[in-house]
């Protein structure tokens, strides 16, 4: 069988960027700071675009849910080779309070909607670091799951997913359909040219909202504070061995 | 030089732009470069020898592609498999010193 793939991209703070508290701790500055796709979910798309290439896939379609700049996610997922996009829009107050349950009841009526038989989302948002999405997903729709995914066959109805776990890999084979959650090293994603960039811009977007799938926002999680990491203490520097020692019979520690 | 070639360069130099906007030293730094040595070859007439530096053109988008993607993947590994040992790194990407 061929698969045809649900794809979700998630719009964060660049990878690169350094993160700052807002002052009054409600949350992190986003104002003019650089975004882009989320890195695990670049290597999801890669991963399904790679599919596609091998003929293992028929459709890739990109999903992200948020406010209107999440289109611009989008667009690089169409500009790395994704057929068609479908964006679940968010108003930015709801976006706020949204979090994994909420998606994967999204990811779960779209699967169904489009006949989709695989999923493959990052493994974790850069910014969430929840890591309950691809789990929840495959729990509310009742398909096998394959999380930490560090490489992927697909034969007919069976998809080997080689697994990254503590002190090693492990093998499993999962039964079509399935949601795969894909790690850091299940492939390197390519970069989104300038000419892909231009080409995806006459590729379908299609919009719609939660309450179009039938999907209920409401959160019973409140974030009631963020805030900065305790400070490293600075360290001091030493001129020789015998100073370091000095320093270290001094704190007790020698 | 025939429009073709013209179109080629251009469009190198655009893509060149793009893809240097994330340079290190920063984005203007490259535009700066970059426009530098287009300038410098500005004169250049025979086709083989414009289709040599188109090359090598994009051979520095692919350099810039893969430092990019290397400065990425080493910014993600320490940030999130630190506690991973030297070991199950090598366990993990066996499969990559196979194929290369």
């Amino acid at each position: 069988t061929m698969a045809r793939v649900l794809v979700g991209v998630k719009r964060v703070i660049d990878y690169a960027v350094k993160i700052r508290v807002k002052p009054d701790k409600s949350g992190v500055v986003t104002e003019g700071v650089k975004h882009s796709m989320n890195p695990f979910d670049e290597i999801a798309v890669e991963e399904a675009i790679r599919l596609k290439e091998k003929k293992f896939a028929t459709e890739v379609i990109a999903v992200t849910c948020g406010p209107t700049q999440s289109q611009e996610t989008l667009r690089t997922a169409l500009a790395m080779g994704a057929d068609r996009g479908i964006h679940v829009e968010i108003p930015a107050d709801d976006y706020v309070k949204t979090g994994p349950l909420q998606i994967s009841k999204i990811f779960a009526k779209l699967a169904e909607q489009e006949k989709a038989n695989l999923i493959i989302l990052g493994k974790q948002a850069i910014d969430g670091d929840n890591n309950q999405t691809a789990q929840m997903t495959a729990a509310v729709l009742d398909w096998a799951q394959g999380t930490f995914a560090s490489e992927l066959k697909l034969e007919g109805e069976k998809l080997t997913v080689v697994r990254e776990v503590d002190g090693g890999l492990e093998t499993i084979d999962l039964k079509m359909p399935a949601v795969v959650s894909a790690d850091l090293r299940l492939n390197e994603p390519r970069y989104a040219t300038l000419p892909n960039i231009m080409k995806a811009k006459k590729k379908k977007v299609a919009k719609l909202t939660a309450k179009d799938l039938g999907v209920d926002l409401a959160s019973s999680i409140e974030i009631l504070e963020v805030a900065d990491p305790p400070q490293r203490l600075a360290g001091i520097k030493v001129e020789n061995t015998e100073e370091l020692v000095g320093k270290l019979k001094e704190a007790g520690l020698v | 030089m025939s429009t073709e070639l013209r179109h080629a360069v251009k469009q190198l130099y655009k893509t060149l732009i793009f893809i240097g906007r994330e340079y290190p030293k920063g984005g203007i730094y490259f535009r700066d470069k970059c426009h530098a040595a287009f300038m410098k070859n500005k004169d250049v007439t025979d086709p083989a020898e414009i289709k040599m530096l188109i090359s090598r053109g994009e051979y520095v988008v692919k350099e810039l592609e893969a430092l990019y993607r290397l400065r990425k993947y080493r910014t993600l590994r320490k940030r999130y498999y630190d506690s991973e040992t030297f070991e199950e790194t090598i366990l993990k990407n066996i499969r990559y010193f196979d194929q290369k």
